[in-house]
Order: C-alpha cells, then sequence, then structure tokens
C-alpha cells in the first residue's frame, strides 16, 4: 500500500473570504473536513468554488479567514509546502516531459539539490528510488506502458491518469482536483468517477474535489459542500442534501429533473414556498383515480411525455404556475396518458418542502 | 503569470533593469527632440546637455520645413501607403477569399505558388523590376512607387488562414440569400476579417511609410520624394552637420506613425505580432 | 455565378499580378546572372557562369559577404537574447508594463533612416552623445561610424536596438500562449518562480517562438541597408560593406546588372533557405 492510512489531512477553514476590489467572490466559508474524508464543492460555475480550493492549494491568497491542515496554519506557505497534490481540469501536464519525468517532478524538486537538477546529476540512489517510486504509482495507474510517451501522444483518459500520478507520487495528505473530469467524454467520465473513488478508498488521503456536476458530488463523496454566490449553503451528506436540503437554491440544484416549486398556498399551507421531487408526485387520470383530499392534488394537462425507458417523466402544465410540474411515472402504467389530458397531481404531505419568502427552510 | 508576487528586491531590480534598458530604446527619440529645439552653438558646444539652454526650435523647425518641401514628401509618402493599402487589400481579399473557401481546379497550385513567393524578398527582384519600368516608361512616378506592391502573397496568405476559420454555413447563408461572390467577399467576409484586415493594414503602412530602398530605385525627381527619401536627402544636401534642421526633420518624418502608435499601441502590436507570428 | 468563371473573376487579379511583379522577375533576375546584361545596351550575351566565376575572386564580395555574416551574427543573438530578457522581465509583474512595452516596441515602429541619421548625430566623436557619456566614465572618444574595426558593430549595434522591441513582442505572444494552469502545477510541485519555473515551463513552452524569433530576425538582419547606405555607403574602406549594399551599387550605381543579378541570386538562396526553416516552423506550430 502506498500511504499509510493514519488520520492525517485534516482541513480546516474559517471564515474564509476572497475579494478582487469590489466583487466578493468567497464570503464566511467555514468547512471542517475529517482527515481522510472526500468531500466535493459543488456549485454552479461562478460560485467561487475554484477559488476556495486555489486558496487552499496556496495558488491565491485569502483576503480573511484561514486555512489550516492537520491544525498547522498554512497562511504565507508556497502550494509546494503545504504537503498537498493537485489534479488541474486541463491536467497541465509538462509537454516536453516524458510520462515517467512527469511524474518525477515533484520527487525531484523535493530529493535534489538546485544544483543537481541544473546539471542534470543525481546521485544513484536518489535516482533509484525515484525511478521505484514512479514505476508502483504507474503500476497503481496501470500506465506502465505509456511511461516513455510524450502527453501529446496520449489520450484524455490516459493523460487525467497521468496527472493523478503525478499527484499521487508525492504521497500528499490532501488531494485538490479541480472538476478534473470535464475535458473527457461521457463514458469515460462515468469510468473515471469509479476509478478516483476507489483510489479515494485505497490511498485513505483527504479528497477535496471541485466540481458543477452534481451526478459527480453525489456519487463519489462522503459529504458535499454546496456553494452558491460565494457562500456556502449546506455541508451534508449527498442522501441528506436531497432529502433534507436548507435552502430552496440547494433543492433546486440538486436532483434532475428540477424539484417542482410552488407557491404554498396551492397546497394549503402557510409556507411561502413548497418544493417537491418529481418522484413525490403522483399522476391520475382526471375521474378514474379516488379523488385527492383537499390541498393535496393539483389540477392540471399533460403537455409533454419524456420517455427515458426506466422513467417516464410527465410534464404538466397547471393554471398559475410559471414552470410545468413534473411527475415521474412508471412508463408501463404511464401509457395511458396521451398529451393533452388532463391529470391530477396528488402530493404526499410527508414529502413537501416548505420554504420562506427568501428561500430559507422551514422544518416542522 | 499567475498569482505569484515578485519579491521587493526582485521588483526593484526588475525596474533597474528595464530602467535602463529604457533610456537605450528611447534615448535617441529624447536626444532627436532636444537636439531640434537647439540652436546651432549649443548642438555643438563641446559639454553635452540634455535639455536646450536657449530657444532655436523655430529656426530649425522652419529650415527642415523650407529647405526641401518636407510637407510634400509627408504627403507623398500618404498617398503611396494608402494607395499601396488600398489596392492590396482589392486584391488580396477576393483571392484569399477564393483559396479558403472555394474548390477549383488549380486551387492546391495556387496556394503553393502564393508559399514560393512568400520566400521572395522584394529587393531580389527590384533589379528586374527596375528594367520593366524603365523599358515601359513608368520609372520615376507615383506608379512606380506603387505597383510592385500591389500584389502582396504575404497578404493572401494571412487572409487565406483567416478565412479557414470562418464557418462555411455563413457562406452557404448568404448564397441563400442570393448574394454575389463579390458581395460575399466584401459583405460578408471582410466585416467578420476586421481584425486581421487592419493588423494586416499596420504591418502594411508601417512597412511602406518606412521603406527606403525600393524608393532609391524607382525615384529620381523631387517632386515624388517618400519621406525617407526626404531625409536621406537633406541630409546629404543640406549641410550634412546641420544637425538641428536635420533632428526638426527627422522629428517630423516619424511622428505621423509615432502619434498613431501611442494612441492604438495595443493595436499596433497585436498587428505587428500577428503578422511576425503568422508569415 | 458560383462557377468556374467567378473563381476566374476572383483570383485572376492576384494571378497576373504574381506573374508580372513576383515571378516573371524571380525568372528574370536568375536569367539575366547568366548574362552580360548593361542597361540601356542595345543587346546582351550569354556569358554562362562567368558572373558566378568573377564572383569567387571578387575581393569585395568577399569581404561583403563576411560583413554580413558577421552583422547577422551579432545581430541575431543579441537581439533575441535581450528581446526574450525584455519579454521575461515585463510580464513578470504589472506595475509600468505598458510603459516599457511601447518604449521597447518604439524603435520597430520609427523610420529607420531618420533614426539613423540621430544615431550619427548621437555617435560623433566630438560631440556626440555616447562619446560624452564615455568620457564622463573616462573611456574614448572613439570615432565609431569612421574605425574601421567598429563600423561593422555599431551598424550591429543599432540593428540590434531596432529588432528588440519586434523580438520583445513575438516572446510576449509566446508566453500568453503558455498555460496558467501550467505554471500553477508547476508551483504546486515545488518550482513556482525564478529560474526553476522558467527551466520547467517558459523556456520549454518558448521553444518554437525562440526557433521562429531567430529565423525571422536573421532574415531582416540579411536584409539590412538602410543604416549602411546613408551613413557609411560601406566605408570606410568596405569595412561595413554589406551584401545588399554591394548588389545596389553594382546594379544601380555601376550598371553591371548581370554581375549584380548573379549577387542577388546568392542572396536569394541565403534569404530562401532561411525563409524554408520558418515555413517548416509554421508549419510544424500549426499541427
Amino acid at each position: 500500500m502506498l500511504v499509510e492510512t493514519q488520520a492525517r489531512g485534516a482541513v480546516r477553514i474559517d471564515g474564509l473570504a476572497k475579494r478582487f476590489g469590489d466583487t466578493t467572490v468567497l464570503d464566511g466559508i467555514d468547512l471542517d473536513i475529517v482527515a481522510g474524508e472526500f468531500v466535493t464543492i459543488l456549485g454552479p460555475s461562478g460560485c467561487g468554488k475554484s477559488t476556495l480550493l486555489r486558496i487552499v492549494a496556496g495558488l491565491e491568497t485569502e483576503t480573511a479567514g484561514s486555512v489550516s491542515i492537520d491544525g498547522a496554519p498554512m497562511k504565507g506557505l508556497a502550494p509546494n509546502a503545504r504537503d498537498i497534490a493537485m489534479v488541474f481540469q486541463s491536467y497541465a501536464l509538462y509537454p516536453h516531459l516524458t510520462v515517467a519525468e512527469n511524474i518525477a517532478v515533484p520527487l525531484r524538486m523535493r530529493q535534489l539539490t538546485p544544483m543537481q537538477r541544473l546539471l542534470g546529476l543525481a546521485p544513484r540512489a536518489v535516482r533509484g528510488s525515484i525511478g521505484a517510486e514512479v514505476q508502483s504509482v504507474a503500476a497503481m495507474l496501470r500506465i506502465e506502458s505509456l511511461l516513455p510517451r510524450r502527453p501529446a501522444q496520449l489520450s484524455g483518459g490516459q493523460k487525467q491518469r497521468v496527472a493523478l500520478a503525478r499527484a499521487m507520487v508525492r504521497r500528499p495528505r490532501v488531494f485538490l482536483m479541480d472538476e478534473p473530469l470535464s475535458n473527457l467524454d461521457a463514458e469515460l467520465r462515468v469510468h473515471m468517477r469509479a476509478e478516483i473513488a476507489q483510489l479515494h478508498r485505497q490511498l485513505g488521503a483527504t479528497f477535496l474535489y471541485v466540481t458543477h456536476d452534481q451526478v459527480e458530488a453525489m456519487t463519489m463523496s462522503d459529504r458535499v459542500a454546496v456553494i452558491m454566490g460565494g457562500r456556502l449553503q449546506q455541508v451534508a451528506s449527498p442522501d441528506v442534501l436531497y432529502r433534507d436540503p436548507d435552502t430552496l437554491a440547494v433543492a433546486q440544484f440538486v436532483g434532475t429533473p428540477r424539484i417542482n416549486v410552488l407557491a404554498g398556498g396551492r397546497l394549503g399551507l402557510q409556507a411561502a414556498q413548497v418544493a417537491v421531487r418529481p418522484e413525490r408526485l403522483q399522476a391520475h387520470g382526471l375521474g378514474l383515480a379516488p379523488p385527492p383530499q383537499a390541498g393535496q392534488g393539483i389540477e392540471g394537462r399533460l403537455v409533454y411525455r419524456e420517455n427515458l425507458g426506466s422513467d417516464l417523466f410527465l410534464h404538466v402544465e397547471v393554471p398559475g404556475v410559471p414552470a410545468a410540474l413534473i411527475a415521474r411515472a412508471d412508463p408501463a402504467a404511464g401509457e395511458t396518458f396521451a398529451i393533452g389530458d388532463r391529470l391530477v397531481l396528488a402530493v404526499d404531505p410527508r414529502h413537501v418542502l416548505s420554504f420562506d419568502a427568501a428561500g430559507k427552510r422551514i422544518r416542522p | 503569470m499567475s498569482g505569484v508576487r515578485l519579491s521587493p528586491v526582485a521588483r526593484v531590480l526588475r525596474h533597474l533593469v528595464l530602467m535602463t534598458g529604457t533610456v537605450a530604446m528611447l534615448g535617441p527619440f529624447v536626444v532627436m527632440l532636444m537636439t531640434s529645439f537647439k540652436p546651432k552653438a549649443e548642438i555643438f558646444a563641446p559639454k553635452f546637455h540634455l535639455l536646450p539652454h536657449s530657444w532655436g526650435g523655430t529656426e530649425n523647425y522652419i529650415t527642415a520645413l523650407t529647405q526641401v518641401p518636407l510637407l510634400h514628401f509627408l504627403l507623398n509618402g500618404a498617398i503611396v501607403t494608402a494607395a499601396i493599402f488600398l489596392l492590396q487589400v482589392l486584391v488580396n481579399m477576393p483571392a484569399a477569399y477564393a483559396l479558403a473557401k472555394r474548390r477549383f481546379r488549380g486551387r492546391d497550385t495556387m496556394f503553393a505558388t502564393v508559399l514560393v513567393c512568400l520566400l521572395i524578398p522584394y529587393q531580389a527582384i527590384a533589379l528586374p523590376l527596375y528594367i520593366l519600368f524603365f523599358s515601359t516608361g513608368i520609372l520615376d512616378t507615383y506608379a512606380s512607387l506603387v505597383l510592385p506592391f500591389t500584389i502582396s502573397v504575404f497578404g493572401i496568405f494571412l487572409m487565406r488562414q483567416f478565412f479557414l476559420g470562418v464557418p462555411d454555413d455563413l457562406i452557404d447563408a448568404a448564397r441563400v440569400d442570393g448574394m454575389s461572390e463579390y458581395r460575399i467577399v466584401w459583405g460578408v467576409m471582410a466585416p467578420t476579417a476586421m481584425p486581421a484586415l487592419i493588423a494586416f493594414g499596420i504591418f502594411s503602412v508601417v512597412a511602406h511609410w518606412n521603406d527606403y530602398f525600393w524608393p532609391l530605385i524607382a525615384v529620381a525627381s523631387q517632386e515624388l520624394y517618400t519621406p525617407p527619401m526626404g531625409i536621406a536627402f537633406l541630409k546629404q544636401n543640406g549641410e550634412g552637420t546641420a544637425y538641428g534642421p536635420l533632428m526638426a526633420a527627422a522629428t517630423i518624418v516619424i511622428t505621423p506613425l509615432v502619434l498613431a502608435f501611442l494612441v492604438a499601441q495595443r493595436r499596433f502590436i497585436e498587428g505587428i505580432t500577428f503578422t511576425g507570428l503568422k508569415g | 455565378m458560383n462557377g468556374r468563371g467567378s473563381v476566374l473573376l476572383l483570383t485572376a487579379p492576384a494571378l497576373v499580378l504574381m506573374a508580372v511583379f513576383l515571378i516573371g522577375p524571380l525568372l528574370a533576375v536568375i536569367a539575366l546572372s547568366f548574362t552580360s546584361y548593361q542597361l540601356g545596351a542595345p543587346s546582351l550575351s550569354f556569358v554562362g557562369m562567368a558572373n558566378y566565376i568573377e564572383m569567387t575572386e571578387d575581393a569585395t564580395v568577399r569581404i561583403s559577404l563576411a560583413n554580413t555574416l558577421i552583422y547577422v551574427g551579432v545581430v541575431v543573438p543579441v537581439s533575441v537574447g535581450l528581446g526574450l530578457g525584455a519579454a521575461l522581465l515585463i510580464e513578470a509583474d504589472p506595475s509600468l508594463r505598458g510603459f516599457y512595452r511601447a518604449s521597447y516596441f518604439l524603435p520597430v515602429m520609427a523610420t529607420l533612416i531618420a533614426m539613423a541619421i540621430v544615431w550619427e548625430f548621437m555617435l560623433d566623436a566630438r560631440f556626440g552623445a555616447v562619446n560624452m557619456l564615455l568620457r564622463a566614465m573616462g573611456l574614448g572618444p572613439y570615432d565609431f561610424l569612421h574605425d574601421r574595426k567598429l563600423v561593422l558593430y555599431t551598424l550591429a549595434g543599432i540593428g540590434v536596438w531596432q529588432n528588440v522591441g519586434f523580438n520583445m513582442v513575438l516572446f510576449m505572444a509566446g508566453l500568453t500562449a503558455v498555460p496558467r494552469e501550467l505554471y500553477e502545477a508547476a508551483a504546486v510541485d515545488g518550482a513556482g518562480r525564478g529560474f526553476e519555473r522558467f527551466k520547467l515551463v517558459t523556456w520549454p513552452m518558448l521553444g518554437p517562438v525562440t526557433l521562429f524569433t531567430v529565423v525571422i530576425t536573421a532574415i531582416r538582419a540579411f536584409q539590412v541597408f538602410d543604416t549602411v547606405k546613408v551613413l557609411t555607403e560601406g566605408g570606410p574602406n568596405k569595412a561595413s560593406e554589406v551584401l545588399l549594399h554591394t548588389i545596389y551599387a553594382e546594379a544601380f550605381n555601376f550598371f553591371r546588372n548581370g554581375y549584380a543579378a548573379a549577387l542577388v541570386v546568392v542572396f536569394l538562396l541565403f534569404i530562401m533557405a532561411l525563409s524554408a526553416v520558418r515555413l517548416f516552423v509554421l508549419g510544424r506550430s500549426r499541427t
């Protein structure tokens, strides 16, 4: 095993803020990451999530607040002094170096003196140990055959692996990943998702992973931190985030198709706004099903059937509601519905999420 | 380059080195300007000082403008550079469009020819051109200054490279809308190619305003002198050491381009870089 | 309208002008180099390789060629090196960046003939600013433009002065093309600043631009003419005679056009070889 699995790599982010002139990119971020945890920072583009990661890496300086790793404050430390590794969106491989040389760079920088690097000389023992470590990391990622090649000769997925290898070889306390899968095609993305999650289990190091893709966040992480508009909205396990969101913004950002939003009065509730997941709406043909109880059924007209094979999503236009409501149905059961049919959507009140006018969750 | 800032020592060192360079780069311009303001006695004074102690500028500039018709030379320069650029655009754009977006027999041959012509420095063909113009009687005319440069293979090459990036759909849409091929060149391609056109324009104007070799060969009459010829003439035929008027004349000759450069600095640098890298 | 006719209309002006003003003259100059043509003479005779043979015995040509190579050999490394240094230093920090860029670029724009005369004035042995400065340091005076040992290097100095800014902007374009993430990866790997970063990222990434800049500067330097013509006329005693000036003198002072054409062919071979390298680099960087 490459990395001993004792607890190291606890990251504490405290009151962190970043401003560029008048624009506030990050505001009062508090986040405690347990050693060995896989935390995803999720948010729409431009929300400040990459900036947060870059501050942890030391590539940018915070305006206020602090970052510490295993209790040691990071303020003023250069990136290479933080015992972290980073995987970049574009992989950032050195194009003139071979794969093996790319992976060896962090080791050479650490284990050789400037003079030895300049002259290209290295004591045999050091050279041997660097070579061995490169080999072992390459074996772990199954890229041994690529070692003599240059980045230009690699596919996207191969570059991705090399970038991971370069990060792993230094055995960092914390892996920072900035949208590492966004340049891959859909199929490879699914594959690498599984591979990175598995790598995390193997290495036992802390992973801090930035993405705008909620599926990546939901499938890989122990916990997800949702950032919107520079503010931390919620930190929770994927499951809690989906079932029990703190704000309407989080509820809307997580989940496909989007959660249905209505005025509270529609369901006879006090809350300003209420939201219901598509799978919690039951569609019935008007007059066929038992009539819903007052205030718990919404009547509308079917405008679109989105058949995904495994699921059927019914888009139902309801007078006075701006966006069509979406209800999930069994494709077989939904066959009877035709466009233009009048439907009743039954709501189970236990699964209705209530929010105040500002979008804050109201819990019973 | 990324968020890493220089240390205070490095910042001071950077300014020190770059300022030294700036003195060397701008020194001649400052000396030129200051000398153009000095009276003769001061210019040849045994002790050099940068700023004029007494004003001699008026006399220098009047001498520069009257001893030779300097303003007329500037006008010649403007006429010649404008005519060259205009004709280059007229000839280049349709050809570049055809090379980039039309399929026709001989296209590859034509492009290969353009590439070969790109290798020919104009100084190398000055001699036969001189003979050609001599025998056709257009030597020593405006035409002789302009004609050889109406074809710019470099311009064709540059615009073709740019046109390659224009989506075919845009051209097909224009055809569906009933535009002729000429309308497409001037109404669709030219506007989208504005950045490249401006870059090429700057390159062309700078090159021909400053050119000395060809005017020296093609022109004998003073009425046709371009600014570089004018100032060389002033040097050789004035009292060669009358540096006051000479510096005044130099200032006048470089002012149009330098002013244009200072106003549109970014465009100039981009233009020269772009043409430099692509050519 | 979309057929063959329109293609002909689009390309005909360029094709005709290319034939008349480029291909024709190119073939003509090669043909002329095998003749004893003199301007105005009623006839010309074919002399075979005579012009080329004469060239090998011509001391002026030998000096001229050697001088041109020395000039190129000085201007290229110095102006490329200084251009790279200027680009790196200017881009290293935002302070006064625009001012420096404009200052270093100004000589590229300014009419060389005019600036050559300014340099002549500044280099004057008696009252020039440069010698005054040297005297203050206890050196000189030097008669830069009339000293046989100095004149070629003085002209090369002016050439460097004019070319640094040009090379600088080419390098700057190269620098902006280096992905930011590569610098950041280097920072994480421990090569975040100074020479380490230059060696790991900047220099390898500038490789193609450097080769390109060297070639383009060499071509420009080979074409040196303006400063020589207006400042030294190749003197003193041919110490600053360069190829293009020799060609000009043979063709337009002595009207030995056949011989000048042979010299042009030699000049052409140099330029074309360099240009071919340039096209090769261009083609490679594009793929």
